[in-house]
């Protein structure tokens, strides 16, 4: 009887089928503030742990900076967020609902996950314009990618992304004949288009001039607020400049959080990153 | 259509000379009489009717490999398995006329002691099935093959070389008797089509027009392809394939999708050539058919859709001319005109003059 009532109940008129609701990700709860939970993280590769029990928290809107050694696990930890590796053991969940371990790239990135790698990949045979537009949110399927028509909307939008990361003047230049500089604003440009709600930016500042450094800066930080941001950096004067909280990696888990004034008094990181 | 060719010079002046031709070749060879200096003789007719479907096939490798960056060595395979569907309509069509007048069998199923047709043969006594079959089989082909190789990430030369195999695979399939193909001698001695006479001039001369109508056709749909947002798509994964990945877009698909709308115009293609060449056989799968294939279109240029058809129409005149002038020189042609283009023109005649254009 309790199984009838059940089977009736799936079968009511005014509800969806369970697995339907499952399958609507774009729905991402973060009613508790949070936007991403990493918990009891273990990848290893061929023996050595790259990740060791790392516990890892963002709040929703917050700029985070990720910082610590080389092979302290930064990059490991983005690839795992955006599912190109797998991990051993742990679990990570975008809001209180998605858990990001069941899902491959391509929906990872249709959630609102968007990442930049160190080397700007831009698509270089293609105009600003045209990269942007290709990284537009929307509808991903072959078909109506070919009826894919830009509407005024569309327009407008890219229009506010060319403004916003300054290529306004580049748009009908081939991506490949942008400065570094340029192209790191095109890719973070790429991103934003997709308007994500969580972006990772690893190492943006790699080859740039101080100029240049001081734009990403304030881009970066006129993006925190709306989007949730965590930059991989490498540069301590560029870290300063934007990072309200700094998470110190080191042999895969969680050396310290806090403050940049707090990481600098911290002891233990002193000893393994500053190497004082 | 005037919108997809709004900035493609090239194609204008193509599609230009391609309806000048077609309205010019047909009247010169069925209205003015064979002492006129501007008859054309149904040998022409046929041939250019050939070389226009080779230029199809290029259109078809010319958007998988000038655009997707897939450079496949077999696509002889799509096209010669849309000509032997053609062909085994063509087959049923002679009835009892062949050598041994049996009304059931084709000759070469009588010659093996057959006594009834294979199930695989059934339908293709009606044209609409083995034109539907002129399609799907290609297209299904390169469903199932694409769908490993692409899922499973086979990308570049190790792509290139198992679609090498496959051809080749293919050929020594249909060589063999027992595939009821008709084993090396293949589909031949054709008689009509739709009860029309294939030797007739008013046949070669229609089959020429559906050739070129095709062709226009079809390189129309490839251009509406490329200039959209999925052409521009296309080339992105040409070029970075991990990073449109990571823009949410399944790759798999894309190529999937384009790969199996080329090898369908290969079938087509392949189905136009064998009513007018008179026959089909296993060489067509043979590697070096695919391999001049690639060449044309290297020659022509990649990526210009235009190109691939000049590097058709100029490679095949060539051989018709040179196989027929110094029937030694062809394969040493073929190969130091690969070599050069590789150097001294790496994007081609048509990527030569874009580059040219833009200069400018």
């Amino acid at each position: 009887m309790k199984q009838l009532d059940a089977l009736r109940q799936s079968m009511r008129r005014d509800r969806v089928f369970d697995f339907v609701h499952q399958r609507n990700l774009a729905q991402v709860d973060v009613t508790h503030g949070q936007l991403l939970y990493i918990e009891d993280l273990n990848v290893s590769f061929d023996g050595f742990k790259a990740i060791n029990n790392l516990n890892f928290y963002l709040e929703v809107g917050e700029l985070r900076c990720l910082i610590g050694p080389n092979g302290a696990g930064k990059t490991t930890v983005m690839d795992i967020i955006t599912g190109k590796t797998r991990p051993d053991s742990g679990s990570v969940w975008f809001g209180q609902n998605i858990n990001l371990l069941g899902l491959d790239e391509p929906a990872i990135a249709r959630l609102g996950i968007g990442r930049k790698f160190q080397k700007p990949t831009v698509f270089e045979n293609h105009t600003v314009f045209q990269n942007l537009e290709l990284s537009m949110s929307g509808d991903k399927g072959v078909f109506s990618v070919y009826r894919a028509k830009l509407s005024d909307n569309d327009l407008d939008h890219i229009a506010h992304i060319l403004g916003t990361i300054g290529l306004v003047a580049e748009q009908n230049k081939l991506a490949g004949t942008l400065s570094h500089g340029q192209k790191q604003w095109l890719e973070i440009g790429m991103l934003l288009i997709q308007e994500p709600k969580m972006l990772l930016v690893d190492e943006p500042v790699a080859g740039m001039t101080h100029g240049e450094m001081d734009r990403t800066a304030a881009l970066l930080t006129s993006l925190a607020g709306e989007h949730t941001v965590v930059v991989v950096e490498h540069d301590m004067e560029f870290v300063r400049s934007i990072a309200n909280k700094v998470t110190v990696l080191h042999q895969g888990s969680v050396l310290a959080e806090g403050t940049m004034d707090q990481i600098q008094e911290n002891e233990k990181v002193r000893e393994v990153y500053l190497g004082e | 259509m005037l919108k997809l060719l709004k900035n493609d010079l090239g194609g204008r002046v193509f599609l230009t000379i391609l309806v000048l031709t077609t309205v010019f070749v047909p009247v010169a060879n069925l209205l003015l009489p064979p002492d006129n200096p501007l008859y054309v003789s149904s040998y022409t007719v046929t041939l250019i009717g050939k070389y226009l479907c080779y230029a199809i096939l290029a259109l078809s490798l010319d958007l998988v490999w000038g655009y997707l960056g897939i450079m496949s060595l077999g696509h002889g395979a799509f096209f010669a398995l849309g000509g032997y569907a053609m062909g085994m309509y063509l087959m049923r069509q002679i009835g009892d006329r062949g050598v041994y007048g049996n009304a059931e069998l084709p000759d070469f199923m009588v010659f093996l002691n057959w006594d009834s047709l294979p199930w695989f043969w059934s339908g293709f006594d009606q044209l609409w099935f083995a034109l539907l079959m002129v399609v799907l089989i290609p297209g299904l082909l390169a469903f199932v093959f694409g769908l490993l190789a692409f899922r499973s990430r086979v990308t570049g030369v190790y792509f290139s070389i198992i679609t090498q195999a496959l051809t080749y695979a293919l050929m020594l399939a249909f060589f063999r008797n027992e595939m009821g193909f008709g084993g090396n001698n293949g589909l031949t001695d054709f008689k009509d089509i739709l009860g029309f006479n294939i030797q007739a001039a008013e046949t070669r001369v229609a089959l020429f027009t559906a050739s070129a109508v095709v062709l226009a056709a079809a390189y129309l749909a490839c251009r509406s392809i490329v200039s959209s947002r999925l052409g521009v798509l296309s080339m992105a994964v040409r070029d970075a394939e991990s990073r449109v990945r990571f823009l949410g877009y399944n790759v798999t698909n894309v190529k999937l999708a384009v790969f199996v709308f080329s090898a369908m115009l290969a079938g087509v293609a392949g189905a136009l050539y064998v009513p007018q060449v008179g026959i089909i056989n296993p060489s067509e799968f043979s590697p070096l058919k695919s391999i001049e294939l690639v060449i044309w279109v290297a020659v022509g240029g990649r990526g210009t859709l235009y190109g691939a058809i000049l590097g058709a129409l100029a490679v095949s005149y060539s051989k018709t001319w040179l196989t027929g002038a110094f029937p030694e020189v062809w394969l040493f042609a073929l190969g130091a005109l690969f070599i050069l283009v590789t150097i001294y023109l790496p994007k081609g005649v048509s990527g030569s003059i874009e580059t040219l254009r833009k200069r400018r």
